[in-house]
């Protein structure tokens, strides 16, 4: 009896021994994001280009010596379930969480992540999520008060419109996209003749496609997620509108081309991030990319991919896993390719969480994107 | 509509069968190496197949003697069922579908009419012209009809009630996979489509009225017209809830809906 307890406790430490080695060995990222729902588009190219990285630094030896591993979580695109999920990471002791995507996920959920004090690595894009006076919130892309100046410079300079009609998703993103284009309108003497609002995941858009030709803009910007980006483009060439469609990134990523097929040529706007970029660490991103998973990524894909490796750079910087350090360091953190080559370009963080890097206008020319203009950080 | 006229089936998955059709399709290309003319073919045929005679098989005959309310569970099962297994086994993110057709306009004076709005249009038309056809025009029509409206009279004369039931299953199913194949290329194809086709679909067929087609259908008219109407000319936001005070009103003051005939039964 009194062995068979002694042999017990002996398997028992030497399973807690076991598990405490693996623990030492691993440093848990869990990647929470859309897999379904609207932001499934935004949110399987963000995870693949996120397990992209993983691999490709686990097999160089891994972050420090330890192996990244990276359960993910599927938020449906729904924020009460990403709240959900982000309890559910943070309970499992993670290093960082990366993701979401959805701006209205990630404003319920990183309350959470700054609470028990982990960085958290977004690719929503809504101007007010680093505005909260959040710590460990980190961009991967730009925030739209970043992103949208510079799309108004090119409808007054590069369009030359005098009048524009909007289309935008009633999300927070599209709500925070509206409140910055208008005011970038305004600054800029541009009218806008139209503001449609539309729902997410919406699939029919005939009614909001007439508005907009009634309206007689000099140009339609539309601001929607990716799926709804392809059925307006769809719907705008079915009834035959004529003037510039333009948009920010999701309206001229590969995978709205995909979905639009040749509804998409002629589109144009201004893109912070693009796997077409003509930088030749992105193009083999691409190629990478598209090998390993068979599609070609969109900026999401480039969030997902860089912000495991600014993890990497910053951890390998400050020399241990200290999460409180972590998020010190990486604000006002500039990344350079020379440094670490998987940043892609040069980034830098700002004190609020906020990236600047170069980016692009590009227009929709025989089904692909082509890059026009290489527009400088704003840092520059 | 057909299906409860014939079979007392109410199917709440018939947004899911709308869905369905263009991923069968989408798979035929993407794991059958299928060209899409030969691919659209055999969607078809899987349509009938899979949401004519196994739909019937396996879900409403087993559930219809236990009553409708059983059955009308299943079929929520059913689209909870179908829309998981296409996110799960095909994807979750919207799919481009091939176009059957050029996306080529039409200018008539100032206006631009697009010719893939025609091409459904006509194709609506002449699918509805044939079914009244062949419901009124045809023996077997007629012996379907019969059986709508009284399966044991109808079984006396002779009438093969099971068959026509089926072949009322199997219409079914080619009109679903007819209307996916149309809308597909313009809404893209994606597990979540059936959630709003399946509810307006039955806001129209109880406005319009449920036990004839023509009330269908002016009920579908009806409903996309008002819908499109508010949401151009009133506000985008609202257009989901005025189908639905339709619906309120029709229920209130027209139960048996705009042309449909008030029916007795034994309770």
């Amino acid at each position: 009896m009194k062995s068979k307890w002694i042999g017990s406790v002996a398997s028992g430490m030497l399973a807690l021994c076991a598990a405490s080695v693996q623990a030492q060995q691993t440093v848990n990222m869990p990647i929470v994001i859309e897999l379904s729902g609207a932001g499934a588009v935004s949110g399987t190219n963000f995870r693949d280009g996120a397990l992209l990285a993983i691999d490709e630094v686990n097999a160089k030896g891994g972050i420090l010596g330890r192996r990244i591993v990276s359960p993910v979580t599927d938020t449906q695109s729904n924020p009460g379930i990403s709240r959900a999920q982000v309890q559910k990471a943070i309970d499992s002791d993670p290093y960082v969480i990366l993701g979401p995507v959805f701006s209205g996920s990630v404003k319920v959920n990183m309350v959470l992540a700054q609470q028990a004090e982990i960085p958290q690595f977004t690719g929503a894009e809504a101007a007010d999520i680093t505005q909260m006076g959040n710590d460990y919130i980190f961009r991967t892309s730009f925030g739209q008060q970043v992103s949208m100046p510079k799309m108004a410079n090119f409808i007054r300079d590069g369009i030359r419109a005098r009048s524009v009609a909007f289309l935008w998703v009633n999300n927070d993103f599209g709500k925070g996209g509206r409140d910055a284009f208008f005011k970038e309108m305004a600054a800029r003497g541009i009218k806008v003749v139209a503001d449609v609002s539309t729902e997410s995941g919406q699939v029919d858009f005939a009614a909001d496609v007439v508005k907009l030709k009634a309206s007689n803009a000099d140009a339609v910007f539309i601001y929607t997620n990716e799926e709804e980006c392809a059925r307006v483009l769809r719907e705008a060439r079915k009834q035959g509108v004529k003037v510039p469609l333009i948009g920010e990134t999701t309206l001229i990523g590969q995978k709205v081309i995909d979905l639009a097929g040749e509804a998409a040529n002629g589109a144009k706007g201004h893109v912070a991030l693009t796997a077409d970029a003509p930088i030749p660490a992105v193009l083999a991103f691409r190629d990478k990319f598209q090998k390993r998973f068979n599609y070609l990524p969109d900026h999401n894909g480039i969030k997902g991919y860089t912000a495991v490796y600014a993890v990497k750079y910053a951890t390998e910087k400050i020399g241990k896993f200290d999460r409180k350090l972590l998020a010190k360091t990486m604000h006002g953190l500039t990344i350079k390719p020379e440094q670490e080559p998987g940043i892609l370009m040069e980034a830098t963080w700002d004190a609020k969480g906020d990236i600047d890097r170069i980016s692009f206008l590009a227009e929709v020319v025989g089904g692909k994107q082509k890059v026009v203009q290489i527009l400088p950080k704003l840092g520059k | 509509m057909l299906l409860w006229q014939t079979s007392q089936t109410i199917n709440f998955a018939q947004g899911e069968f709308v869905m369905l059709p263009a991923f069968f399709v989408l798979a035929a290309m993407k794991f059958g190496g299928l060209s899409f003319p030969i691919a659209l073919l055999a969607g078809f045929l899987l349509a009938l197949l899979v949401l004519g005679l196994l739909f019937k098989r396996l879900v409403v005959d087993p559930m219809l003697r236990h009553g409708v309310l059983p059955l009308v569970i299943s079929t929520l099962a059913l689209a909870i069922f179908m829309k998981e297994s296409v996110k799960e086994f095909y994807a979750a993110e919207a799919q481009a579908f091939p176009t059957l057709w050029a996306t080529t306009d039409l200018t008539i004076g100032t206006a631009a009419v697009s010719a893939q709005s025609l091409v459904i249009i006509a194709v609506a038309v002449a699918a509805v012209a044939l079914l009244q056809y062949f419901l009124g025009a045809t023996r077997t029509g007629r012996q379907m009809q019969a059986t709508a409206q009284n399966p044991a009279l109808a079984r006396v004369l002779g009438i093969p009630v099971e068959r026509m039931i089926l072949y009322t299953f199997l219409i079914n199913a080619a009109l679903v996979a007819l209307a996916s194949f149309l809308i597909s290329p313009i809404y893209l194809a994606k597990f979540t489509n059936g959630e709003t086709l399946g509810l307006v679909a039955f806001v129209a067929a109880i406005v319009g009225g449920f036990n004839q087609v023509r009330g269908a259908i002016v009920g579908g008219l009806l409903v996309g017209v008002i819908d499109n109407f508010v949401a151009a000319y009133w506000s985008s936001q609202y257009r989901g809830a005025i189908p639905l005070f339709l619906l309120i009103a029709v229920i209130l003051f027209r139960p048996q809906g705009l042309l449909g005939r008030a029916e007795e039964r034994t309770v």
